[in-house]
């Protein structure tokens, strides 16, 4: 401990650099103040001055997602943190490791109805992993470090420290991070030996297996991803993965099936359907990738590999549960697979991949492009192989956007793609795109956006502009709230309340009033060289590029079918109308 | 009903930090999740380590008790969880208040049924008793039930309170 006392303010910058951070996205106002001017008198920390709170949190959680390191985000009290608090859900729901400081009133003051005051842990407390009200100066130092190991420990997420202003403002010592005891919260890493032992019987003794798996891989750090696609390769067996999970098994290998779930490839699903053990690691059998529950997987063994125990048994009773570490338990599994001398069946696995080969077959993401509007499936065809073998990251909005991205671009390694999957957050790309170009300022940062989407959190443009992010927007225009539509068509008579987007701004001025290269096209022949151009131009760019408005996304499992229920494409859905439970769904 | 979708009802203990806003987490917790708490009792138990007890009696299918105790668990406050119910023998007691106002027979009979519960009169009037009566759930309630024609007036009650049998601790 060092003698000389210092303010709670410093005290903070003090503790985010003993952990490491180096960069906080934030806003000033009354209550930080005093965090503001500490700001101001140190050079190590950088502060990325946002233009919403809101988007000071998705600009974390894209930092934290594509390095695997604890996004920071700093906002004053009142509505500072409650504009955070979109950003805060979508994190816990991702599992994505965040400190959000907020500023609070004077501890005299709390509970009197003060100017800008709310009940941040009140309002915090159901949307973070944990949260702390400091209301003495002595207790911050651990406070600040305890918060960092939360959120990066265990089954990662976001941890909000509320920070009275006169707790900011008063002095004392510093404690730094190798004096502060952490015994409070020690999730367990290594699985149960005997578990792991079941779970290679079973996996040994597959004759129609799937891996299916998630986050938690790319959560669990590169390595995870590393002995994944080992053990996959290994066993020969299929794998496919969910939309938060892509980039944990490399999409160009052929042992990939694609992504699973309501939009996912036909032979993913099939695979899931038909199979008699699935291996889920990482994943949480949620209802975007289950459909229909009583009609999921009827005939497999489950095993579940997660940290997180109430993640097990809770959507789907599960036959072998393994809880710790992905990485902890793929490197067990493959010990015992190799000590074992494990062999798949060869001869039931042959047969197996015949059969996928007939789903696949049927080439669930075909399309035509044959006439002169541009389908938006073609404009990430191309994207996709035109970024092939760069150093590239992609951040998606939410909508068909976001599940023709996760179609159609292939990721081969993880932490490079970043999108809203649990919240399903429209406006989390472009800042999260801001924060991942901070993480690497020499890298390629697309935003596939929808028009609708992208008015969400355009106030960013700014943000973009003053750092000159070289950020790529890639706006996929169809002038509808194109997944909205999409469900009005298939499930309300086409009646479209509401999802038309009027009076959209011109985005190649747009563009031009942030200083940034503006690109539109409604030619499919035109796709490439505005892509290419995209892709070379220095600076940021916004990218519109008008595509079908009448086009769906397919495949799809509506809400309330099973697996294989699936719609393939628009000549499919007369003949299967979603159910009345379907339609409750959401 | 298959055994998967019965009800079945388990007494949870909780070892939390005695911090603010502990209670609200869990009391926050089961009213998120759409769980039941038929009772909540807390108080500190270790004051040095600044540690509470909680315990909840709660309701609904295995999958759900499962998931009830899974979540508890990643509370970050939280020390320790265990199902009593699944655990082995308890004793689970509870403290009621019960105040009855009345005259003449039903005076008398509510005393005389007060005694063969051995409950203990802490307020006397001469129209009133407020017992005091020390038990499980189905004891209290069917002393309350034999109190409701008796002039029952007003009652107070604890909720569980649960510790296992033998020699283990917590």
């Amino acid at each position: 401990m060092s003698t000389t006392k210092i303010s709670g303010a410093e005290i903070i910058l003090k503790a985010l650099a003993d952990q490491g951070v180096e960069v906080v996205f934030g806003y000033p106002g009354g209550a930080v103040l005093p965090i503001y001017d500490a700001i101001f008198n140190q050079n190590q920390i950088r502060h990325i001055l946002v233009r919403q709170e809101g988007g000071a949190v998705h600009a974390a959680e894209g930092y934290a997602r594509s390095t695997g390191k604890v996004g920071v985000v700093l906002v004053t009290s009142g509505p500072g943190a409650t504009n955070a608090v979109t950003g805060l859900t979508d994190a816990l729901m991702d599992s994505i490791p965040i400190v959000c400081l907020t500023g609070q009133v004077p501890t005299h003051l709390i509970g009197n109805d003060a100017f800008q005051e709310c009940d941040t842990t009140g309002i915090t407390r159901p949307c973070t992993k944990h949260n702390y009200l400091v209301k003495d100066v002595k207790d911050l130092s651990k406070v600040m470090h305890e918060a960092f190991h939360v959120a990066r420990s265990g089954r990662p997420g976001p941890v909000v420290i509320d920070l009275p202003k006169d707790v900011c403002m008063a002095l004392e010592n510093y404690t730094p991070k190798e004096e502060i005891e952490l015994k409070k919260y020690q999730p367990r890493l290594k699985p149960d030996a005997d578990r792991i032992e079941e779970a290679v019987e079973l996996i040994a003794g597959a004759k129609k297996p799937v891996f299916y798996c998630g986050g938690g891989v790319i959560n669990s750090g590169p390595e995870a991803s590393r002995l994944l696609t080992e053990f996959v390769r290994e066993t020969g067996y299929p794998c496919t993965l969910t939309l938060m999970g892509l980039g944990a098994y490399p999409a160009s290998d052929k042992q990939f099936l694609g992504m699973l779930g309501m939009h996912g490839t036909y032979e993913a699903n099939m695979t899931m359907h038909g199979c008699d053990v699935m291996v889920c690691v990482g994943a949480r059998f949620d209802d975007r990738i289950t459909g229909r529950l009583d009609a999921f997987a009827p005939g497999a063994k489950k095993i579940h590999i997660d940290i997180d125990p109430s993640s097990i048994n809770k959507n789907v009773k599960v036959d072998i549960p393994i809880v710790g570490d992905v990485a902890h338990v793929l490197k067990d599994l493959m010990k015992v697979w190799k000590d074992k001398k494990c062999k798949p069946d060869a001869k039931a696995l042959d047969k197996w991949w015949a059969q996928i080969a007939d789903w696949r077959a049927i080439d669930s993401l075909k399309f035509d492009q044959s006439g002169d509007i541009i389908k938006p499936q073609y404009v990430l065809q191309r994207l996709g192989e035109l970024i092939k073998g760069r150093d590239s990251y992609i951040t998606t909005e939410v909508g068909q956007h976001q599940m023709w991205a996760a179609q159609y671009l292939g990721f081969d390694e993880p932490n490079r793609w970043m999108t809203s999957g649990g919240l399903g957050t429209m406006g989390y790309g472009l800042p999260a795109a801001m924060g991942v170009q901070i993480a690497h300022p020499q890298s390629l940062v697309v935003d596939v956006s929808g028009e609708a989407s992208f008015l969400m959190n355009m106030q960013e443009l700014s943000t973009i502009s003053q750092y000159r992010l070289p950020v790529k927007c890639l706006i996929l225009n169809n002038f509808y709230m194109g997944m909205v539509r999409q469900w009005q068509e298939l499930l309300h008579g086409s009646r479209y309340s509401e999802s038309y987007m009027e009076s959209l701004p011109d985005f190649v001025k747009l563009a031009d009033t942030f200083g940034m290269t503006g690109l539109r096209t409604t030619k499919p022949g035109e796709v490439d060289d505005v892509l290419k151009e995209m892709i070379e131009t220095d600076g940021p760019v916004i990218a519109d590029i008008q595509v079908d408005p009448a086009e769906n996304c397919f495949p799809m499992i509506p809400s309330g079918a099973a697996h294989n229920e699936m719609l393939l494409g628009p000549d499919d859905k007369a003949e299967k109308p979603v159910s009345e439970e379907g339609m409750v769904l959401v | 009903m298959t055994i998967d979708q019965q009800i079945n009802f388990h007494t949870i203990s909780v070892l939390v930090d005695n911090e603010p806003g502990v209670l609200a987490r869990v009391i926050g917790l089961f009213s998120g999740r759409g769980y039941n708490i038929e009772s909540l009792t807390v108080a500190e138990v270790d004051i040095e380590k600044a540690i509470s007890r909680i315990t909840i009696v709660t309701s609904g299918t295995e999958m759900i008790i499962e998931q009830i105790k899974a979540q508890l668990g990643r509370l970050v406050p939280i020390h320790k969880v265990s199902d009593l119910t699944l655990d082995g023998p308890h004793v689970e007691r509870e403290l009621a208040l019960v105040k009855v106002v009345s005259t003449g027979d039903k005076r008398v009979e509510s005393l005389r049924i007060a005694d063969i519960f051995r409950a203990r009169v802490v307020d006397s009037t001469n129209e009133s008793f407020v017992f005091e009566i020390v038990g499980d759930t189905g004891k209290l309630n069917a002393f309350i039930d034999l109190m409701r024609p008796l002039g029952l007036a007003d009652i107070s009650r604890t909720g569980v309170a649960a510790i296992a049998r033998g020699t283990e601790g917590l």
